[in-house]
């Protein structure tokens, strides 16, 4: 159980898949303007990227086995994702209507989200079939790490709306300039895990 | 009578082609500056932090998205007539994943230190919102040629956003420039004037937030434009704004009160 906690708090908090890993940034400055938004985007990515993750750890071996990793991996994983994508939306279409209305709009959002291509890679690499528990944390880790970035940032992002800034800084670029402030927190952990 | 005809369609015609060329130069140039992807569009940021640690990093790594964007506008575009309308973004993306992997294996054959230092931001080329956004927005409605000058402003935009923030990430952080040979690491040529001065944080993520960050705003006041806020009506937000900072006063002089 130990490798699951480490690998789950190793990928939510001290390799940030936004803050230090630097992946999925266009959604991350383009939903945070409402944290009811960002709220939705982190469930909907939260739900794709734990399965996709793990479709993709078992295809890894596949495709291992049939030794066509090297040149198939982007490929296929892509494909899982975007095909994930729209299943995911057809049932939550047909069975959670109430649910659709509120998540709908960013599910075609996350097939070209970076976090989740990044962690389907990572995860396929993964070659030793006895890390199950690790990959399992990983899965978990890296969208909630997304999820509490963003979270946070939108929050931020309520007040910088409202606050007095430079004409031409108005926007992305306070946004970012208060990332690298975000950033430094996580720093800090770097090391820990 | 003939004469004269023949010289009004001559007239005519150098008239459409001065147009077709001046569409075809607008085409180029929005890319480079009015419509930057990454500077006022926002769009591709993923591999701009990590390819803008060091100047030939952020050179390589336009040099693939360049590759990319080129074939897929070229393919996307010579093939809309036959790609059926429901289906249009799965076939996209595969045609953009094999470009990304054949990317991908000449970069790790020809430049392995480039493709080991860029790792994992080469794949997820694939997931870039420019070059999929172009293909959908442009080439799949417009002609080859005006493809291809797409795809070339909007790569040219995307390397002077990167060569830029990498400019001064490079300088800060290392306190110089050093040139590698991308395809052989031993030939290199370093000038560090100021390496007692070097902060290392600028070449590290805190540092290439802060830097890109600025860029965009420097660049937003060098156009006279805004950044665009992606779902907020301008002048109504400033209305708010102004109205907001009033009220927020006001009830912080009643607390000192």
């Amino acid at each position: 159980m130990a490798a699951f906690y480490t690998a789950l708090l190793g990928s939510m908090i001290v390799s940030n898949s936004v803050l230090a890993g630097y992946k999925g940034l266009c959604s991350y400055l383009g939903i945070s303007k409402k944290s009811s938004s960002a709220f939705g985007m982190g469930v909907a990515l939260t739900f794709v990227c734990v399965l996709s993750g793990l479709i993709s750890w078992g295809l890894g071996f596949a495709l291992r086995a049939i030794g066509i990793y090297d040149f198939m991996s982007t490929i296929v994983f892509i494909l899982v994702i975007s095909s994930l994508v729209q299943l995911t939306e057809l049932i939550i279409k047909k069975f959670f209507p109430s649910l659709y209305k509120t998540l709908g709009i960013y599910l075609p959002l996350i097939t070209t989200n970076c976090v989740v291509l990044g962690l389907a890679l990572q995860v396929g690499g993964m070659s030793d079939p006895a890390s199950f528990l690790e990959v399992l944390g990983t899965v978990l880790g890296v969208p909630l790490g997304y999820f509490i970035v963003i979270m946070i940032f939108s929050c931020i992002q309520e007040r910088l709306e409202t606050s007095n800034t430079t004409y031409n800084f108005k926007g992305a670029a306070i946004g970012l300039i208060t990332t690298a402030i975000m950033a430094l927190a996580v720093y800090g952990f770097s090391g820990v895990i | 009578m003939e004469n004269n005809n023949s010289s009004v369609t001559s007239t005519e015609q150098t008239k459409k082609v001065k147009k077709e060329h001046s569409k075809a130069f607008n085409v180029f140039t929005s890319g480079i500056l009015k419509d930057n992807p990454v500077l006022v569009m926002l769009l591709g940021l993923c591999p701009v932090i990590p390819a803008t640690t060091s100047i030939i990093n952020a050179l390589m790594m336009t040099i693939a998205v360049l590759f990319v964007l080129l074939f897929s506008n070229i393919i996307i575009s010579s093939i809309k007539k036959i790609v059926p309308n429901e289906i249009r973004i799965p076939i996209y993306i595969v045609i953009i994943a094999t470009l990304v992997t054949i990317v991908d294996l000449l970069l790790k054959a020809f430049a392995p230190d480039i493709s080991e230092s860029l790792g994992v931001f080469i794949p997820l080329i694939t997931v870039n919102c420019i070059i999929l956004g172009r293909g959908e927005a442009f080439a799949s409605k417009n002609t080859i040629v005006h493809s291809i000058l797409d795809a070339l402003g909007m790569a040219i935009g995307f390397g002077i956003a990167c060569v830029t923030i990498a400019f001064f990430r490079e300088l800060l952080g290392t306190g110089g420039f050093t040139l590698v040979n991308p395809f052989n690491a031993e030939q290199k040529v370093a000038w560090l004037p100021l390496q007692k001065y070097a902060a290392s944080v600028m070449v590290q993520g805190i540092g290439g937030f802060l830097t890109f960050g600025l860029v965009i705003g420097v660049f937003s006041l060098f156009l006279k434009t805004k950044v665009p806020s992606k779902n907020s009506d301008t002048a109504l937000k400033n209305t708010f704004t102004t109205l907001h900072d009033i009220v927020e006063c006001q009830k912080s002089e009643r607390r000192v009160k």
